[in-house]
């Protein structure tokens, strides 16, 4: 399983990618993104087959970037995961609506990372 | 919106003292002894260290700070990466961004119920020695200090209705807050 972390933190990717490594999944290539549009143009470069997205991020927020992949018929049934602070509910619906199947608040454990990911795949 | 769903200056300090605990034993591993909030009337000043600073932007604007010493810096930084840093480092303000943007965030999110929706922007990290920082304007800063590991960390946190927010004019902010 290939999988595309999106958030402008280096430092919670590097956390998230441990966490992949971790988890009980068959990990394939894990590819990195710094904002909405960077994980545009690797999507174009390699298909994934799940997503984990930040909201807020430089030049092409995690909201604009779901909204963008699910309006593309190779990208639209890649399960995408936000793993964000943002925890207002019209955030969490918003995001609901565009199309992601999970949402994580930040800070998160581990733990919570692998029960979505269990949830979800 | 009503006098009675402003924030208080003890809500605020509640609010990130649980957001920063939160946030340090979750991700940390860290346990935070919070010490006696205060109110100062200007912006962060120190003389050499690391600056984490989020901004808050809506219907009341206001900034986040995360204030500490680049020993403490490197090691908390040291925890949530799982690795050992001697100096700071790109990793390092990278890290203090991040979390500046969780505690901050969460802090948001408790805030919204009382001032509706704000925005969160981007974490800007400083690092350096002998500098001093100033916002400009005149609203108090919320001063929240956590003693860790013989370290001591401070977040500040600033908020005043926007301009032109009908019925809360800046003037305002300092009594509304006290």
């Amino acid at each position: 399983m290939d999988v595309l972390i999106v958030d402008d933190s280096a430092a919670i990717r590097k956390i998230l990618r441990r966490v992949l490594q971790q988890a009980e999944i068959p990990l394939g290539n894990v590819y990195e993104a710094g904002d909405g549009a960077e994980a545009v143009e690797s999507l174009k470069k390699q298909k994934v087959h799940l997503i984990l997205s930040d909201i807020n991020m430089p030049n092409m927020d995690g909201l604009q970037f779901l909204s963008t992949i699910k309006r593309h018929d190779e990208w639209r049934n890649v399960p995408v995961v936000m793993i964000t602070t943002e925890g207002s509910q019209a955030k969490v619906l918003e995001a609901v609506q565009l199309g992601a199947v999970g949402y994580v608040r930040k800070p998160f454990t581990a733990d919570q990372i692998k029960e979505k990911l269990a949830g979800v795949l | 919106m009503s006098q009675d769903s402003l924030l208080a200056n003890a809500d605020i300090a509640r609010y990130v003292r649980t957001a920063t605990s939160d946030v340090f034993s979750t991700m940390l591993g860290l346990e935070l002894e919070p010490l006696p909030d205060r109110v100062d009337n200007d912006a962060p000043r120190i003389s050499d260290g690391v600056l984490a600073f989020v901004g808050l932007a809506g219907p009341w604007t206001g900034a986040g700070v995360i204030l500490c010493s680049a020993a403490f810096a490197c090691h908390i930084c040291g925890q949530f990466l799982m690795t050992e840093f001697q100096s700071v480092n790109e990793e390092v303000l990278d890290s203090m961004g991040e979390l500046a943007n969780m505690i901050i965030g969460n802090f948001k999110t408790m805030a919204e119920e009382h001032l509706g929706p704000l925005g969160l922007s981007i974490p800007t990290v400083i690092y350096g020695r002998n500098f001093t920082s100033r916002s400009v304007g005149r609203t108090d800063w919320i001063v929240i200090p956590f003693a860790c590991g013989g370290e001591q960390m401070e977040i500040r946190v600033c908020i005043a209705p926007s301009k032109g927010q009908q019925g809360h004019p800046s003037s305002q902010s300092a009594s509304m807050l006290a």
